[in-house]
């Protein structure tokens, strides 16, 4: 019992991802609104982002910004001390880039509206067929 | 088609299960992820790029290909965006509605008759009619000038705090934008209008592009940021820096005037006459 709690607990990074993961994949399967495909596909990165960052995380670490950085007399700089700097790049890249897809998925969901008059598959797909 | 979906999701997260139980614990400084290049970036970034926050030093100099190509990812979605939605094609609208500003009274015009253009009592306002809110009116206009300022010391302080190019270009956006749903549409596009933040659009990757290009007109890698040490006249380390600075202005104009652009052509559908 406490061994499957210790796992439970020490990888609690992994169980919230896969959650939000499979969230956003079954709201894009199974969700018949556009708006929502697109909410799914927020979720989906959100747990990618949430994934990425906690694997550059280190415990007893801090921020990676070096203490007294120009001036390091004295002041031996260890791995150890900062977090893994290399996720936070990627994701803080992927975020904005997140942000400009949502941006043309919208402008997407906005013709489609103007040209058909509705954003339910079902419609669409039967109006696609006509 | 619900329960194939939740066949198909349990299958997935049944798979990534697996996988993670493989995974190193969380907080653990012997993961993969953290023995490999990542302390060599801690160890010798200061000493290489004089920038002690590290995610700087890496985004803008390490891995300066990538972030250059995500700024472009960024541009091309601005460029996208207005070729599906923008309008040009006027029409005339019907009905106007002004709001005359010391009574309060809405007044609406048909046809072609119009209120004098430089008239400073009347004020056009969206069909949808909103009334006149002076408190958000005037919060906002406190705000925004101090959330630009912010933005600017993220973007200009980013060496040496939380910041960057990318995050201070979506606060200086932001602040553009809530200053758009606080007034009008109409107000913010005499402000930013939408040639201007298209040129902006262009302009923040031409600056990441002309940086690169300049080092190698002086004889080295594009990108490398040391051989600006020539032209500013200081040590190749400093200049890594002040090349990263040069870089992380390109980007900030470049997200800031995406988000702007992105907005006004999803508030107003791409007519950019009457937004939310």
């Amino acid at each position: 019992m406490s061994e499957l709690l210790l796992l439970i607990i020490s990888k609690i990074n992994y169980w919230v991802y896969i959650l939000l993961m499979m969230i956003g994949l079954y709201a894009i399967i199974s969700k018949n609104n556009l708006v929502k495909k697109i909410i799914g596909m927020n979720i989906f990165q959100t747990a990618v982002i949430l994934f990425f960052i906690s694997i550059g995380a280190k415990k007893n670490a801090t921020i990676p910004i070096i203490e007294h950085g120009l001036h390091p007399e004295g002041h031996a700089v260890r791995a150890v001390d900062y977090i893994n700097p290399l996720p936070h790049v990627l994701m803080l890249t992927a975020i904005v880039v997140a942000v400009a897809t949502l941006g043309v998925a919208l402008a997407l969901v906005v013709k489609i509206y103007q040209q058909y008059g509705t954003l339910e598959e079902n419609d669409l797909i039967s109006m696609l067929k006509e | 088609m619900k329960k194939l979906a939740i066949v198909i999701v349990l299958m997935f997260g049944g798979l990534l299960f697996y996988s993670a139980l493989e995974f190193p614990p969380w907080g653990d400084p012997q993961a993969p992820a953290s023995t490999h290049v990542s302390p060599r970036y801690i160890e010798q970034a200061v000493s290489e790029t004089s920038v002690p926050n590290l995610v700087t030093a890496v985004l803008a100099d390490y891995r300066g290909y990538d972030t250059m190509f995500e700024t472009i990812v960024i541009f091309s979605a601005g460029v996208a965006c207005l070729l599906l939605l923008r309008v040009y094609r006027r029409e005339e609208m019907e009905t106007r509605l002004y709001r005359h500003l010391p009574t309060g009274i809405t007044l609406r015009v048909k046809g072609e008759r119009k209120i004098p253009k430089d008239s400073q009592d009347f004020e056009q306002i969206d069909l949808t009619w909103v009334p006149y809110d002076l408190a958000v009116k005037t919060t906002c206009r406190m705000i925004v000038p101090f959330s630009m300022i912010f933005a600017l010391y993220v973007i200009a302080h980013g060496h040496h705090s939380p910041g960057g190019g990318f995050q201070g270009g979506v606060i200086l956006g932001a602040s553009v934008i809530l200053y758009a749903i606080s007034h009008n549409l109409r107000l913010s596009l005499l402000r930013i209008s939408e040639r201007l933040a298209v040129l902006l659009c262009g302009l923040g990757v031409f600056i990441y592009a002309g940086t690169g290009l300049l080092c190698t007109l002086y004889g080295a890698n594009y990108l490398d940021y040391s051989a600006l040490s020539q032209l500013l006249g200081v040590d190749p380390v400093t200049a890594r820096s002040h090349g990263i600075l040069m870089v992380e202005i390109g980007v900030g104009i470049s997200v800031m005037a995406v988000m702007v652009h992105l907005y006004y052509n999803l508030a107003s559908a791409g007519r950019h006459d009457e937004g939310l």
